[in-house]
């Protein structure tokens, strides 16, 4: 009898403890892993978005061409475009620089050399990196000017100089998510373990 | 003209002139000055005129002021190119780099934020997209933490040994960062379960964008808008800016303007033609996140020169992947190994302060120092590196780096 209520007490002091130390939000060590669970579920501070607050900020571009606008680009008129607003920056040809090369130089021999290049035809995987990137941070000087037609020309330009689509073929929110970029196969995610292995 | 003498600096409260309080000659460091048209400021005063004070005990010193100043005979400056500047860690103590020597990485420029007009939007694959201002964000309960941050491209070497910390991996820099911690505006946006990947995006010039999974941003992401028990600096990010603590310094998006939620990366620029390695194989890595173990004696080192006897060896060590569990020195070319006094406490991703006491015998040597995690993970040399990654060179290298120290005492860098 006093056994079992000894038991039972004991029982009922660890569970205390145990409530209470769950109960208790601590901050970690070094404000690690904050159990932020344990806060209310929302503060309600803030303010909803409204889609046109929305629409205005998201202009990403993703890889299944998501978030690519209407319209459709020639490289005939990209060429017109780059030779405006790039080359001074990237080449006459996107080779030249001085910054950084756009377009795999044909003249390229050394097959080590080529790999090296960070070009569109050598190292982007996804061509829809091409129009968002263009999009939001070019040109460097006037970033975020051009229109959606004019990063349509631009990017349509870009491939076809890299040899990804024919100068003819147009781009646009459905051609281009399905330009097969060469460099894709080339890129693997960490392989890193977290261990004492170095790699 | 006429303009210029009328508001030559008086000397506040007595409005004497500057002359005649100092009897004719200089005067200190920093004194309260006032303006004829009675505006007050600091007046920092160049060295030479510093010279003439040979005694502070017998002229009053300065009264107190508004904002604190580095002693003018203190100049430590970081190293700007076009796109970076390096903290000079070599001219620092202990751990916390002062907010004006914090390194900076920007992809075009630094961009003039009114906190006023700051808003962040969440969006996405979340219950109910929002958007907060800066006051929104401080109403959050707040978290405090020390930590590292350090640009992937962190390594520089140079065959002649001519080369400073700062400039071998002046990247690297630390801060108290405080915050709200984004697993608290997770909850109050309610974001999916099935969200696996978020995008971050700057309000700056390059409108800079990285992919994030979003269980990092469970675990410890904050939005922080203090550096250093001040709000972060224009350099470092103000008003709000992305820390993801332990992981590669662009991911760590400054600016901060927009979150989107989504179930799938958004292989933005930087995360594919930029901050991306060749491993060798053809192979390219990809989201290459955490900042493996690193460390560097910072004194002594390049452009020092040493005297014979005892040296205290110092310098820091970090992982973004937890912890520093020990530092070993080299006195001897690498040929032994001796455990380096750490500072405490030692914190999860922070740079820890190492010592050892050597007594140099004056004969031409290399000193090391490698740092193990608690991982089990240990430093390598620049050949293991370079080995393991099939010979290329590029982001996240964290070599051992040695000092070759001459018999006349000059140190120089050198590659291990």
């Amino acid at each position: 009898m006093t056994k079992s209520v000894f038991f039972i007490g004991a029982f009922c002091l660890f569970l205390f403890i145990t409530l209470t130390s769950l109960k208790s939000p601590t901050t970690g060590e070094n404000g690690s892993r904050a159990d932020t669970l344990a806060q209310p579920k929302t503060f309600g501070f803030g303010r909803p978005a409204t889609l046109k607050e929305i629409a205005l900020l998201d202009s990403d571009v993703r890889p299944d061409g998501k978030g690519l606008p209407a319209g459709s680009g020639k490289a005939a008129d990209g060429k017109l475009v780059y030779a405006a607003k790039c080359a001074g920056c990237h080449g006459v040809t996107g080779v030249e620089g001085p910054n950084d090369a756009l377009v795999t130089s044909k003249n390229l021999t050394d097959q080590k050399e080529k790999v090296r290049t960070k070009t569109i035809g050598n190292y982007w995987p996804y061509a829809t990196t091409v129009f968002d990137y263009i999009k939001r941070a070019m040109p460097f000087n006037q970033p975020g000017s051009l229109t959606d037609q004019e990063v349509y020309d631009l990017t349509a330009f870009l491939l076809a100089e890299n040899g990804l689509i024919k100068a003819s073929d147009p781009i646009n929110a459905t051609t281009l998510p399905k330009v097969v970029m060469p460099a894709r196969d080339f890129f693997v995610p960490d392989d890193r373990r977290n261990g004492p292995e170095i790699r | 003209m006429a303009e210029q003498k009328r508001d030559k600096p008086l000397i506040t409260e007595k409005k004497i002139s500057r002359r005649t309080l100092l009897g004719g000659a200089a005067t200190a460091a920093v004194v309260l000055a006032q303006t004829a048209s009675g505006k007050s400021f600091q007046a920092a005063l160049t060295e030479s005129e510093l010279n003439l004070f040979e005694d502070p005990t017998k002229v009053p010193g300065v009264p107190p002021g508004t904002l604190g100043t580095r002693s003018a005979f203190e100049k430590p400056v970081k190293a700007p190119s076009d796109i970076s500047s390096r903290t000079p860690l070599q001219d620092l103590f202990g751990t916390i780099t002062p907010s004006d020597l914090h390194f900076e990485r920007n992809h075009n420029g630094v961009p003039a934020i009114d906190p006023a007009k700051y808003e962040l939007l969440i969006h996405g694959m979340v219950d109910k997209p929002m958007i907060f201002t800066l006051a929104d964000l401080k109403r959050f309960p707040s978290v405090s933490r020390i930590a590292f941050l350090e640009c992937s491209g962190n390594y520089r070497g140079a065959a002649d040994g001519k080369l400073t910390p700062q400039q071998i991996c002046g990247l690297t820099s630390q801060s108290e960062w405080t915050g709200v911690k984004l697993s608290t505006l997770f909850r109050e946006v309610g974001v999916s379960p099935k969200s696996t990947w978020f995008l971050a995006e700057g309000g700056d010039a390059a409108v800079m964008t990285r992919s994030v999974p979003v269980e990092k941003g469970w675990e410890d992401a904050i939005i922080c808008y203090a550096q250093n028990g001040e709000a972060i600096r224009p350099e470092q990010g103000y008003p709000v800016r992305l820390f993801l603590p332990g992981w590669e310094g662009n991911i760590n998006i400054k600016w901060l303007r927009r979150i989107e939620l989504s179930d799938q990366p958004f292989q933005t620029r930087q995360e594919t033609s930029k901050y991306t390695e060749a491993i060798g194989g053809g192979k390219i890595r990809q989201f290459s996140f955490t900042m493996d173990a690193r460390s560097i004696i910072t004194y002594p080192s390049y452009p020092q020169k040493v005297e014979k006897g005892w040296i205290e060896i110092r310098g820091i060590a970090w992982s973004g992947r937890g912890k520093v569990v020990r530092v070993e020195i080299s006195t001897d070319a690498g040929k032994t190994w001796n455990p380096a006094s750490l500072q405490g406490p030692v914190m999860d991703k922070a740079h820890t302060a190492f010592r050892y006491l050597w007594n140099w015998n004056g004969q031409p040597t290399e000193i090391l120092s490698r740092t193990v995690d608690e991982t089990g993970y240990t430093q390598p040399f620049l050949k293991e590196l370079l080995a393991a990654r099939g010979g290329n060179m590029g982001y996240h290298f964290n070599p051992v780096t040695a000092w070759y120290i001459q018999g006349d005492g000059q140190v120089l860098f050198k590659a291990t």
